[in-house]
């Protein structure tokens, strides 16, 4: 048998990596590495979230210690920035590139085997992403409720931002407290999906593995909103804080 | 059985297609679905009309020619089925049924139900065949291949290339289709050294033609009448990448 002369190498891309992040799978990467980034950061955000259970000393004081790291806080700021634009524009990009691929729809359309979370991500992560704006106004701005952002506890050699106080305010409002308990269930449905299909987007799927990752997956986002929706829902029973 | 049928009919790419309706008075529980558009094509040849175009060669399942979106499902409600191995059986005395083309850019209506499905050939013109010189045809297990790689190239040879995974999607997306056809050579032997090329160019050409993005929705699996499983995407994810840091 005659050996096969060795193929030719590939040629070199001038920018390494720019066709691959361009591509429609390389963007979809990019949309999955990002989305597992805030998945991380809303997972350590309720682990402090549910310091208030603890009591107002614990709380403000993880508050006060996160003050004093402003180095930290802003890097953490500044990458969680850049996870969402880049989250924002990798699925924009995507599902403008989808919709154009159907130019003509159907008169009638069945789904078959894809679940309801798994067709709206669009609608519930821009759900998400104005309660974010709404989230970030309300207690990291102070913009809605000035009065509640305002509010102070003494401490032995000062006065310190009373975050519990202000929580307890916020979620008195059975308006706002809505809006939290609405905004997580969102994203239950949001990472329900998203979870596991970014495991399925970078590369990993097995017969065994692949359906407990679904199973954790909705577990882990059933498990997130449960604990965040908590919060205003002790509010407003007088768990905590005690009744208005 | 009678049955009403609504029928997508366009003449040609150019031309805006309508639905039109046709009733079905005399139509068998054991006529295949394509056989009901025989049989009414013979009728409106008789009334002097144009006969319904669409698509269909083997007629059993193995062809991948076959394509029509049955009440909102490609190739109907039956599973694992080609529309033309699904039988009226699956309906009832009565029934409204919708029939219309896959629905993708890059699938122009040609014609009716036809749909120009050359952007799949051009997918697999880009690497989506063996090239290298592998000699005279071996003896028999003269390449030793594990059973179980054996069985997972075969699961993504069986792929007819019918499009049913693209008309499925809410994206109209290609990704099981080009998945299946880069899978069934990189678990062979015979595949490996164009491996990296291939999934590459098939990939940039699957972009080049307009097909969406996969969002994981997984309706092309459950369309499949050949039942190909989304694991060969997160293989192709996979390799993609592998062969763009390589490249």
């Amino acid at each position: 048998m005659k050996a096969t002369p060795p193929l030719p190498s590939l040629p070199r891309p001038s920018v390494p990596l720019l066709s691959y992040v361009t591509s429609t799978i390389g963007r979809k990467t990019l949309v999955a590495i990002t989305g597992l980034m805030l998945f991380g950061f809303v997972i350590m955000h309720l682990a402090g979230n549910l310091l208030i259970y603890q009591g107002p000393a614990a709380l403000n004081e993880y508050a006060a210690f996160l003050k004093s790291k402003p180095a930290v806080v802003w890097a953490g700021r500044i990458g969680l920035l850049g996870a969402l634009s880049v989250h924002l524009w990798g699925t924009l990009s995507l599902a403008a590139r989808n919709r154009s691929a159907r130019p003509v729809g159907y008169r009638m359309r069945r789904t078959i085997v894809s679940t309801l979370s798994s067709r709206t991500m669009v609608l519930t992560g821009f759900t998400i992403l104005a309660f974010v704006v709404y989230h970030l106004l309300h207690f990291t701005v102070g913009v809605t409720h000035p009065d509640h952002h305002a509010l102070v506890e003494a401490t032995a050699t000062g006065t310190r931002h009373d975050v519990f106080a202000m929580v307890v305010a916020g979620f008195r409002e059975p308006v706002v407290a809505s809006i939290y308990i609405v905004a997580q269930v969102m994203l239950a449905v949001h990472l329900s999906h998203g979870v596991a299909s970014t495991v399925q987007t970078l590369g990993f799927n097995h017969p065994t593995f692949t359906p407990l990752v679904k199973r954790g997956g909705i577990t882990v986002a059933v498990l997130l909103a449960l604990g965040n929706g908590s919060i205003p829902i002790a509010v407003l029973a007088g768990w905590i804080g005690g009744n208005a | 059985m009678r049955l009403t049928l609504e029928v997508w009919r366009q003449l040609d790419a150019q031309t805006a297609g309508m639905f039109e309706t046709y009733e079905v008075p005399d139509a068998s529980e054991h006529m295949s679905f394509l056989e009901l558009l025989d049989h009414l094509n013979e009728s409106l040849v008789r009334d002097g009309q144009e006969p319904i175009a669409f698509d269909s060669d083997c007629r059993e399942g193995i062809c991948g020619m076959c394509s029509l979106v049955v009440n909102g499902v490609p190739h109907g409600p039956q599973r694992a089925t080609t529309v033309c191995q699904l039988h009226m059986r699956e309906f009832n005395d009565g029934d409204r049924i919708v029939v219309e083309p896959w629905r993708a850019g890059p699938f122009p209506v040609i014609r009716d139900l036809v749909v120009d499905r050359t952007s799949f050939d051009r997918i697999i013109e880009a690497g989506g065949y063996v090239a290298v010189n592998t000699g005279g045809a071996p003896d028999a297990n003269a390449v030793p291949i594990g059973k179980d790689e054996a069985d997972i190239a075969f699961q993504a040879a069986v792929c007819i290339g019918c499009g049913a995974c693209v008309a499925a999607c809410k994206n109209a997306s290609a990704m099981l289709f080009v998945s299946a056809k880069v899978a069934q050579f990189a678990h062979l032997p015979q595949g490996q050294p164009e491996r990296k090329r291939r999934v590459r160019d098939m990939v940039g050409q699957m972009d080049r033609e307009g097909f969406g993005g996969c969002t994981n929705t997984y309706d092309c699996e459950g369309a499949c009448p050949k039942e190909i499983p989304v694991r060969f995407i997160a293989e192709m994810n996979r390799g993609f990448l592998a062969a763009k840091i390589t490249e």
